[in-house]
């Protein structure tokens, strides 16, 4: 049954992988010929920028280096000096606050939102588009705008507040205390992140055939317990989606808070990225720069194999 | 030890083939461009490139008709390659990578003594630069190690702005000393305004607002623990805690700042000539210019001195350094510098032109003799600067947020200073 000759289709009978081993040299020449400008590219813009910046950070570069080529090997030192630096340690706490805080919010209320819009009703088409502004504006943009709100005398945020009663006349210091401001930075950020969270969620739960609820309902089944048995499961490979990606563009966040707080006041919003911002592009110590660089891509990389991992048991079961 | 990156190999080969630069060019750039740095094309002989940070197009536009104004003598012409401000440096050393540097490049004076370091800035004596007859603080802003790399056309520094109505009003004159600022201060303090604004943001500007302080009180750079600059911690915080500054000021750079006294929140602010403009366009405040006040009367103040410098980088065509070298001459002829210097609301660093432009502008005349006693915030920590400054921010946010004593935080900030040599 199974004699292939070299002429016969690879494909025809038996499995891919048996096949391929026995798939003459052109063809399998052939075949890696339309895999090597996808490899090609992967090596010069992912592999290259990656093994330099783990070179960099075991080497003593600085402008010097720009002009002379020269980039003597020193070891630990830069390792050593970024963990004894006590900078490093407040920015992974404040990466690990601000990651976590602005994760829960994008996501419980993008969820939220979700939800409330898979049901139909008027308008919810031009509020769903006015919700996505936020994802409109550049985020440098965003930031401007909310250090104007969220000015303790002058800001819109704490006029409101006291208009109500909630706070009284001094106002909230959101941008000017550091206890309160890593917490106005993560308030921003959920704004920024919702409506990237309510669309691809959205997205989601428009997969999720309507018979499945119908029989729910006819099973007698609320709204909490159809949510819990039904919504979340059948939505959590878009939920890994979110989740992981959400993740990634929040742990390594500078822009927003560059132009929030500068990493103030006393240093209270430092996270990884504005250390590593700093490091490089004021101080100029490229080495330095490199080992937090290293550090965020590692924190990445533990996530994005987690993720993999999430995706893999999804196709085993047979999605 | 050899090294495998591409950047450091392209160096190899252009060190290894001094003597023979033609050669040396082609195998630089083939290795370069293995590197991924890049190659730029042959130059143009006939065109002198300069790097600056002249991204506003009004700017752009002034300084275009300086630079072919110098040029047109020469037979040249002049390409400016302008980007944002903190862009240049990291532009200037990928440049230099891939050995495609400018014929010019204009740095901000603190910046200078990264570059120097690198020994890729001809000196200008070297490359036959006019130095004399300028400002001792514009020479230092331009020098690392005592030699003088950058040559400065204009420089700023910091006075106090105040609102002339707000102070007659109180019949208030402008505070000379630190106890007059801070009596005045609270005075001005009514309903939506405050008496005094400052930039304590923890970056460039607020560091920049706190020398004139820490320096005026005898504080050193070197030796932040050095038991004098507390002072001037201890007058930022009194002017936040008295009710006579914002709690806001640790968030506000200088634009911020200016924008508060243009609104009208503020009676008077520490800002420098190049709001000039912004202040001249509104009709709603009337301002004047005053010396930044001192811990006692009869001092002198000793604010920063800022702007920018145009170095020589070094080229293997020593024709094309030459040109360059005319063309700064020219370009710091006296008369274009008062030209220069009015165009963009900067003192001229000649002292003839200085004094012509105090006399011609005399409501910036001010900032013309504060230049005189102005220092370079890179004269004494070279290199160190940015791990200083960094330190510094830190310690005033920290005393302006409650966080620390101003005795503390100086101990603390000479700590991370020398931590991070």
């Amino acid at each position: 049954m199974t004699t292939i000759t070299s002429t016969a289709p690879a494909t025809a009978t038996g499995g891919t992988s048996a096949s391929a081993h026995r798939a003459p040299r052109g063809r399998r020449l052939l075949r890696w010929l339309f895999v090597a400008p996808a490899l090609t590219y992967m090596a010069l813009f992912f592999g290259y920028p990656l093994v330099n910046n783990i070179l960099i950070s075991f080497q003593r570069y600085t402008p010097k280096t720009y002009f002379t080529g020269e980039a003597p090997f020193n070891g630990l030192d830069n390792w050593r000096a970024v963990f004894a630096n006590e900078l490093f340690g407040d920015a992974l706490w404040h990466t690990l606050l601000f990651t976590v805080g602005s994760l829960l919010g994008q996501f419980t209320i993008g969820l939220a939102l979700a939800v409330f819009f898979s049901r139909r009703f008027r308008l919810s088409g031009l509020v769903r588009a006015v919700l996505l502004l936020p994802w409109l504006v550049p985020m440098v943009v965003s930031a401007v705008v909310w250090r104007r709100i969220l000015d303790q005398e002058h800001g819109m945020l704490n006029s409101v507040l006291h208009a109500v009663g909630l706070v009284s006349a001094d106002g909230v210091p959101w941008l000017s205390s550091p206890s309160v401001a890593l917490l106005s930075a993560v308030l921003v950020n959920i704004w920024i992140g919702i409506p990237f969270n309510m669309v691809i969620l959205y997205g989601g739960l428009q997969e999720i055939p309507r018979d499945v609820y119908e029989a729910a309902a006819l099973d007698g089944s609320g709204p909490w317990r159809t949510f819990r048995s039904i919504t979340l499961p059948m939505l959590r490979p878009v939920i890994t989606v979110v989740l992981v990606l959400g993740f990634m563009s929040t742990v390594k966040i500078l822009d927003l808070i560059l132009a929030l707080t500068s990493g103030g006041p006393a240093d209270s919003t430092q996270t990884l990225g504005t250390v590593t911002y700093q490091l490089s592009f004021l101080q100029l110590d490229f080495g330095q720069g490199a080992v937090v660089g290293n550090v965020l891509i590692l924190i990445s990389a533990v996530f994005a194999v987690l993720y993999l991992r999430a995706n893999r048991a999804d196709f085993g079961k047979g999605k | 030890m050899p090294s495998l990156t591409g950047r450091v190999r392209a160096g190899a080969a252009r060190a290894a083939g001094v003597r023979a630069p033609a050669l040396a060019a082609t195998l630089a750039c083939a290795t370069a461009a293995l590197g991924l740095t890049g190659c730029a094309a042959e130059p143009d002989p006939g065109t002198v490139t300069v790097l600056n940070s002249a991204t506003d197009t009004a700017e752009h536009t002034a300084n275009q008709r300086f630079f072919d104004r110098c040029a047109a003598p020469l037979g040249v012409k002049v390409e400016q390659i302008s980007v944002p401000a903190d862009q240049v440096a990291s532009k200037a050393l990928r440049m230099a990578s891939s050995d495609s540097l400018t014929d010019i490049l204009e740095l901000d004076g603190s910046e200078l003594p990264q570059f120097a370091q690198t020994e890729g800035l001809r000196p200008l004596a070297e490359a036959g630069v006019d130095t004399s007859g300028f400002s001792a603080s514009a020479t230092s802003l331009g020098s690392y190690d005592g030699v003088q790399y950058g040559v400065a056309r204009s420089v700023n520094s910091l006075a106090l702005i105040y609102n002339t109505e707000l102070l007659k009003d109180a019949g208030i004159d402008p505070p000379r000393t630190w106890a007059e600022l801070r009596d005045a201060a609270k005075k001005l303090t009514s309903g939506d305004t405050y008496g005094m604004a400052f930039s304590a943001s923890p970056n460039a500007d607020g560091v920049y607002q706190f020398l004139p302080f820490f320096w005026s009180a005898g504080g050193d750079e070197a030796e932040l623990d050095n038991g004098k600059g507390e002072a001037a911690l201890q007058l930022w915080k009194d002017l936040v805690t008295d009710g006579s500054a914002s709690k806001s000021v640790v968030n506000w750079n200088q634009q911020d700042v200016n924008d508060q006294f243009v609104a009208g929140r503020a009676a008077m602010m520490i800002n420098g000539p190049w709001q000039v403009p912004v202040l001249s366009a509104q009709k709603n405040v009337d301002w004047a210019v005053a010396s930044i006040p001192v811990p006692e009367a009869g001092k002198a103040a000793v604010p920063p001195i800022g702007g920018t410098v145009m170095a020589i980088p070094k080229n293997d065509d020593t024709a094309r350094e030459k040109r360059a070298a005319a063309l700064l001459d020219c370009l710091n002829s006296e008369q274009n510098q008062l030209q220069w210097g009015e165009s963009v609301n900067n003192v001229p660093t000649r002292a003839a032109a200085a004094q012509a432009y105090a006399a011609q502008n005399p409501k910036l005349a001010p900032f013309a003799e504060l230049v005189e006693t102005a220092r370079s915030r890179t004269a004494k920590v070279g290199t160190g600067w940015p791990v200083v400054g960094d330190a510094l921010a830190g310690a005033f946010q920290s005393v302006l947020t409650g966080r620390t004593s101003p005795d503390n935080a100086l101990q603390r900030a000479q700590q991370q200073a020398s931590a991070g040599k």
